[in-house]
């Protein structure tokens, strides 16, 4: 059982968890995940730490409510426990000195990727944080980051924040203006391919951290094995960083939305439970 | 009759579920003798000087004692003689392959059929469990050691039930959330009831072994770490071979190819067979086939039933004798209408344009000339190949050492393979260091891994009573 500190909705569907976890603390390293298990009858969820505090004991997470396990994470409260939480899971990210490196957040990824951003400024680079949401109020932990980063810029569609586009048009920009030296995308499957094809044409080393689905997260299954370049690899214990212009995306796709149909149903009867249990029946 | 000589009738049945209802359900499938036939069944046994059971036993259970204590009534003494080499009866009753070791070597099996000591050993644990008579050993005084074991599979509960008897301090350090390896992600609940595997550990709780869960040795906490930092006078590596083969044979990554372990563990241990009450997705499949010929590849075909397919095939090379699965499981899978398809090879994994699975591309085989394992190696026949409509295939062609321990310990001396090199009693390299089961052997039995532990166990005894 795992304590959690806080739990607080940051943006719509968006969640910031602290949880009591020292010896994950005191082990985890920028690029790391955990998995996490909401009760003993949830998913076994991969989530990328954030941040931590090893001294305090406790590690931040961000995850977006998106199926039935997500959504009972979401209901949990300050004081309440977690089934399982298990990590540092994955090879830490690639940090160095490589200059300026842009760094490109997408939903989740606008908040996992501050342990890249910290890191990143830390080894000595010039570091910009791109976050895109869709509006305005979808972005968030943009104070955060700023502590981090040299500049934070954003990009929204409808254009009510930052510029009027995605991140990989904020990268355009900016390329323009100064040489980006790498380039590393969090964030949905969609974002990271289309942001990794951009970085491609600008002639940008590109890293992402990939997010397929997993059991286990130590290897055993198999189930979020990724092409790269043409090889088979397992996101859990390869990954989850891998050079973003290798990745077969369109297979990635595919394989994130095997379960989808059961998943949508899944989340949909357990909605009718709670109901049921709410009006005293079950 | 006279008294002294045993009973002439045959091996006892045990009653199981029909075919027909059990290859829809995910209740246990064989549903154990009862006193009386658990009685004429012991009293065949012919209670030889020398018995030759036990030495087909890699435990070396006391089959005839415990036989006569069966025949005579006294089913929990029983249970205790069989525990006093083997920690895990009721797993062992059915998940052993008897056939090739202690029944394989019962004189009665040269003329007609063995005394069925699986089905009895099952018996008298399963007795003494239902009727709570369950009694703690007494443990020996406390040695103050403190041991670790990494692993709560069969090898890694064996080392921790032998060694708190011995009065060591014992915690187990398990990466997944619940303790039992391969007997809880692995093995079926029709084959091994999870309220079993649960009992067992309980046990060994009750007699102070501590449970350290989603606890990843060499990335939670690193192996150094746990003797150096943590205090343990000694660890035991049990991990297994979790790492999955694949065929790399083209459209493996499809949609709808499993590793036996994916599909095993959502089954299992993510109760995916509850699914929505449980919120991890079944691995569905109208039409699968399952490529393989072990006990995984038999568990993963017969799931694959009980998970709702209308066709479950099993594609093997070799031909039904080289099968290495129990021939108890080969048997239940055809009573429930798996198709065999031995002899054939896949050849390719075809897809639809959504990257799906559509079909399996198989090779019919001969054999020829036997084989480095002395087995007849087969050979493809030229243009015998056809095409298996199907919407799921199960990889199930064995797994190979998970270096997710071994990498972060590099003085642990690894063979090629990256299994973990040991004497013949568990000892690796590295001093104070023991390793036993699937990660020193490669996948294996049950019961070889407890029987590697029960070694090691004695070694560490040793070792550490000499320091």
């Amino acid at each position: 059982m795992t304590r959690i500190i806080e739990r607080r909705e940051v943006a719509p569907n968006v969640h910031r968890l602290i949880v009591e976890a020292p010896q994950i603390a005191e082990k985890v390293r920028p690029g790391q995940f955990v998995i996490v298990m909401p009760d003993e009858e949830g998913e076994r969820v991969p989530i990328s730490v954030a941040e931590w505090d090893a001294k305090a004991g406790s590690i931040v997470l961000f995850f977006l409510e998106v199926g039935v396990s997500t959504m009972k994470l979401a209901r949990k409260e300050k004081g309440e426990d977690l089934y399982a939480v298990v990590g540092p899971l994955g090879r830490p990210a690639t940090i160095g000195k490589f200059g300026t490196v842009v760094l490109g957040g997408g939903c989740y990824g606008i908040g996992a990727i501050t342990a890249i951003a910290k890191a990143m400024k830390e080894a000595g680079n010039r570091v910009i944080a791109i976050s895109e949401g869709r509006s305005r109020y979808l972005l968030y932990n943009q104070d955060t980051l700023r502590r981090f980063v040299d500049e934070c810029l954003e990009a929204t569609t409808d254009g009510s924040a930052g510029k009027k586009g995605k991140v990989q048009d904020v990268l355009r920009d900016f390329a323009k203006r100064e040489k980006v030296d790498m380039a590393y995308f969090v964030g949905c499957t969609f974002m990271m391919m289309r942001c990794a094809e951009t970085a491609k044409e600008l002639g940008i080393k590109t890293l992402v951290a990939l997010n397929s689905l997993m059991l286990d997260g130590t290897g055993m299954c198999g189930v979020c094995r990724v092409s790269v370049g043409g090889k088979t690899r397992f996101a859990c214990v390869d990954g989850p960083e891998f050079d973003g212009h290798d990745v077969d995306w369109l297979e990635l796709f595919q394989r994130k939305a095997i379960f989808v149909r059961d998943e949508v149903t899944a989340y949909q009867f357990h909605a009718c439970r709670a109901l049921r249990r709410h009006e005293g029946g079950d | 009759m006279d008294e002294q000589k045993p009973k002439r009738h045959p091996r006892q049945k045990m009653p199981e579920q029909h075919p027909k209802v059990r290859a829809r359900n995910f209740d246990e499938v064989p549903l154990g003798y009862d006193k009386e036939t658990a009685r004429r069944e012991a009293e065949r046994c012919l209670q030889c000087k020398k018995p030759l059971c036990m030495s087909g036993c890699p435990v070396n259970v006391k089959i005839p004692e415990f036989l006569k204590l069966v025949k005579d009534g006294d089913w929990a003494g029983a249970a205790r003689k069989i525990k006093e080499t083997n920690a895990l009866p009721s797993v062992c009753g059915r998940v052993c392959p008897q056939e090739s070791q202690c029944e394989g070597q019962c004189v009665l099996g040269k003329k007609g059929e063995p005394v069925a000591i699986g089905r009895l050993e099952r018996f008298c644990a399963d007795y003494e469990r239902n009727e709570k008579l369950v009694r703690l050993p007494e443990k020996a005084k406390p040695t103050g050691k403190k041991v670790a074991v990494v692993g709560s599979g069969p090898a890694g509960l064996t080392v921790a039930g032998d060694l708190i008897l011995l009065g060591y301090e014992v915690t187990i350090f398990e990466a997944l959330h619940k303790p039992g390896g391969v007997l809880v992600y692995g093995i079926p609940e029709f084959r091994l009831p999870k309220a079993i595997v649960d009992a067992e550990v309980k046990y060994l709780r009750d007699l102070g072994v501590k449970l350290a869960l989603n606890t990843v040795v060499g990335r939670t906490r690193g192996l150094r770490e746990l003797m150096e930092r943590d205090g343990f006078d000694a660890v035991f590596i049990a991990v297994g071979a979790g790492l999955p083969h694949f065929m790399r044979i083209p459209g493996e990554n499809l949609c709808g190819v499993f590793s036996s372990n994916e599909y095993l563990t959502r089954a299992n241990l993510l109760r995916s067979y509850l699914f929505p009450i449980y919120d991890t997705p079944p691995p569905r499949g109208r039409n699968v086939a399952v490529v393989g010929g072990g006990n995984v590849a038999m568990d993963c075909v017969r799931s694959a039933l009980r998970l709702g397919a209308e066709n479950a095939y099993l594609v093997y090379r070799r031909s039904r004798t080289e099968m290495p699965a129990r021939a108890e499981e080969i048997h239940h899978g055809e009573e429930e209408g798996v198709q065999f398809h031995l002899l054939t090879a896949p050849v390719e994994v075809l897809g639809d344009e959504n990257g799906w699975v559509r079909g399996l591309k198989c090779v019919r085989m001969e054999l020829g000339e036997p084989d480095e394992s002395g087995r007849r190696r087969p050979m493809p026949v030229k243009g015998s190949e056809y095409v298996l409509d199907l919407d799921a295939v199960v990889i199930a062609i064995g797994a190979a050492a998970n270096p997710l321990l071994t990498s972060t310990v590099p003085e642990l001396k690894l063979n090629e393979k990256g299994y973990i090199e040991t004497d013949e009693r568990g000892r690796t390299s590295v001093p104070g260091v023991y390793a036993g089961g699937d990660i020193v052997t490669g996948q294996a039995t049950v019961i070889l891994a407890m029987g590697a532990g029960r070694q090691a166990a004695l070694a560490m005894h040793e070792d550490l009573t000499k320091k």
